[in-house]
């Protein structure tokens, strides 16, 4: 049984359905990439999966359990984690008090103050800045912040909604070789990226999304020798 | 992780102010229109604290925050009134018990109705509803409609200046009770919750946090407390009236809370005894209240909307915090 199924998915926007049924699955221990151009539905998919968005039609499983009803603050509790488009961090609140808000669902007091220092020995930048008021933050460190919030409820899969984006090409690579430390350590990675070629380079599997379909799936070596893909999504 | 003596050390300095005030007011050194507004001081720093938990930390903008005044002022004020068969000071507690529940259930229920509002929308449903119960208030039974609710059993009893150091010590009192709830509340990891509410509700929601629920709760507590200010109100006036609930208190506290800085309580606490006091120490200016208002309002956000004061702000703080720290010999 996959970790994360999706099934025929469909999401309106009033009556614009933005994901057309779309089917993936997610296995324990894979990073699977999900790329596509702006607009094409990617983050109204893990909108849906993570409650904030309801689905019109279709099912979406968890370890077998079937989310379209469970509201977001659940979710988290139930081992998933996302991390929002955008740096959605809380940007009147220092790092700590971020970090210590991924916890929130956690009541192991002494286990979240362990997991803390996982995160500070995985993003010693936060460690160094964990008073700082994280809207002071630059955009490559929020971006880690939001990852180290994610990681602080110890999820068992983590959704990432394209946490590249607007960054520098250093911050870039740090970003995705910690994506590949966080699979190391044994969490599950759905990765939804518009930077096709670095995400594919990471991922297992992938699926390409096209307004609403998933146009293309398979290996993730695979695709980056497709045509269409290198043509449209690679720029070569 | 804090230690006991700061804890305790606000509390130390409450106690210590208390007397400070107390043998001011003994002595008489405090002049009698000065003794009388006390009182009024510690009732609207319980408002303004209370708004402050509404608009700066969870950052929904309530200019109704006198319905819940005014809802605590008349169910107290009627328990007073009328249930004379329990003694006083029992019947005083009761009073702010009740007034505390009826106040908390009906700001609830109230964010519950319009949990989908936010920003301008809520604001203005807020605004209504201020003006919806002060309507209601006039027609229910025993509230002595329009013409106000009279003849209010007061604490405040005895000659000068032993009436108003009743008055002041037992509003001092309730005061102090509710900031440092307040102050706990926010501290604890409810606290980080609101602010993580305010300052971005998905993220906040991805962390598993029940937004909706977060919103409804810190509204019902601040109602809690508003509605305990408005005990305080009618049991030192003996008396209300539905005129003394209209929208410009809640707006009058909203300047308190903007003034003394969004999310910062101690700002709050001197912000309102400066507007409170400013009139009476300018008493030939008192009918310029409005316009002093409006005044230092504008220069206070023009003021923050300054890099530099901000700046400034931030090193006053960061000084204050360490050296608060340095008391308690530091924290984590
Ligand atoms: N809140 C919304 N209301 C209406 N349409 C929306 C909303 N959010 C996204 N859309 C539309 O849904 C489609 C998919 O958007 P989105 O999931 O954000 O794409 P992506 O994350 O792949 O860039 C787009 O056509 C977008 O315009
Ligand atoms: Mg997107």
């Amino acid at each position: 049984m996959a970790m994360l199924e999706v099934k025929d998915l469909h999401v309106f926007y009033g009556v614009i359905e933005a994901i057309k049924g779309i089917s993936f699955s997610v296995e324990a221990g894979e990073v699977i990439a999900l790329i596509g151009a702006n607009g094409a539905g990617k983050t109204t998919t893990l909108h849906t999966i993570t409650g904030l968005i309801q689905a019109k039609q279709g099912e979406i499983l968890f370890e077998g359990q079937n989310l379209c009803k469970t509201p977001p603050h659940k979710i988290v509790s139930m081992g998933m984690a996302h991390v929002p488009e955008g740096r959605r961090i809380f940007a009147e609140l220092s790092v700590f008090a971020n970090l210590k808000l991924g916890a929130y669902t956690r009541h192991d007091k002494h286990e979240i103050d362990q997991t803390l220092e996982m995160v500070y020995d995985r993003f010693p930048r936060l460690k160094e800045r964990r008073g700082q008021i994280a809207g002071t933050l630059s955009g490559g460190e929020q971006q880690m912040l939001a990852m180290g919030r994610a990681l602080m409820s110890r999820p068992k899969i983590i959704l990432m909604d394209e946490p590249s984006m607007g960054l520098s090409p250093l911050y870039v690579s740090q970003i995705f070789s910690i994506i590949e430390e966080i699979r190391r350590s044994g969490t599950t990675v759905l990765l939804v990226e518009q930077n096709a070629k670095k995400a594919l380079e990471i991922a297992d599997r992938a699926y390409v999304l096209e307004t609403g379909n998933i146009a293309l799936e398979g290996d993730a070596h695979m695709l980056m020798e497709n045509d269409s893909v290198k043509r449209a999504y690679l720029g070569e | 992780m804090k230690t006991r003596l700061q804890r305790l050390l606000p509390l130390a300095g409450a106690a210590l102010l208390y007397g400070v005030i107390l043998l001011l007011m003994a002595t008489k050194v405090l002049p009698r229109s000065y003794q009388q507004m006390l009182p009024t001081i510690c009732t609207y720093i319980i408002m303004a604290v209370s708004l402050n938990l509404v608009v700066g930390f969870l950052g929904d903008l309530s200019l109704g925050h006198a319905a819940f005044y005014a809802v605590g002022a008349y169910v107290g004020g009627m328990i007073l009134r009328y249930l004379t068969a329990i003694p006083f000071g029992v019947r005083v507690i009761v009073a702010i018990a009740a007034a505390a529940a009826v106040a908390f259930v009906i700001g609830g229920a109230f964010l519950y109705f319009v949990r989908k509002l936010h920003g301008d929308y809520l604001a203005i449903v807020t605004l209504a509803f201020g003006e919806f119960v002060r309507s209601i208030v006039k027609i229910i039974p025993g509230t002595g409609g329009s013409a106000g609710l009279t003849d209010i059993p007061t604490i405040a009893a005895g000659a000068f200046p032993i009436k108003y150091i009743k008055a002041f010590s037992w509003s001092y009192v309730i005061m102090v009770i509710s900031i440092f709830l307040i102050v706990n509340l926010i501290r604890s990891r409810h606290g980080r919750a609101i602010m993580a509410v305010r300052d971005n509700s998905i993220a906040a929601a991805s962390v598993g946090i029940n937004v909706s629920r977060c919103r409804i709760v810190t509204f019902a507590i601040a109602a809690l407390f508003a509605g305990i200010a408005g005990v305080l109100y009618a049991a030192n006036t003996a008396a209300v009236n539905p005129a003394d609930f209209d929208y410009n208190v809640s707006i009058e506290v909203l300047v308190m809370v903007v003034l003394g800085g969004m999310g910062n309580i101690g700002g709050s606490i001197i912000a309102t005894i400066i507007l409170v006091a400013l009139p009476k120490v300018l008493l030939d200016a008192a009918q310029y209240r409005l316009l002093i208002y409006a005044i230092a309002l504008i220069a206070m956000m023009m003021l923050n909307a300054n890099p530099r004061f901000t700046a400034f702000k931030r090193r006053v703080s960061e000084k204050t915090s360490k050296f608060v720290k340095s008391l308690g010999r530091g924290r984590d």
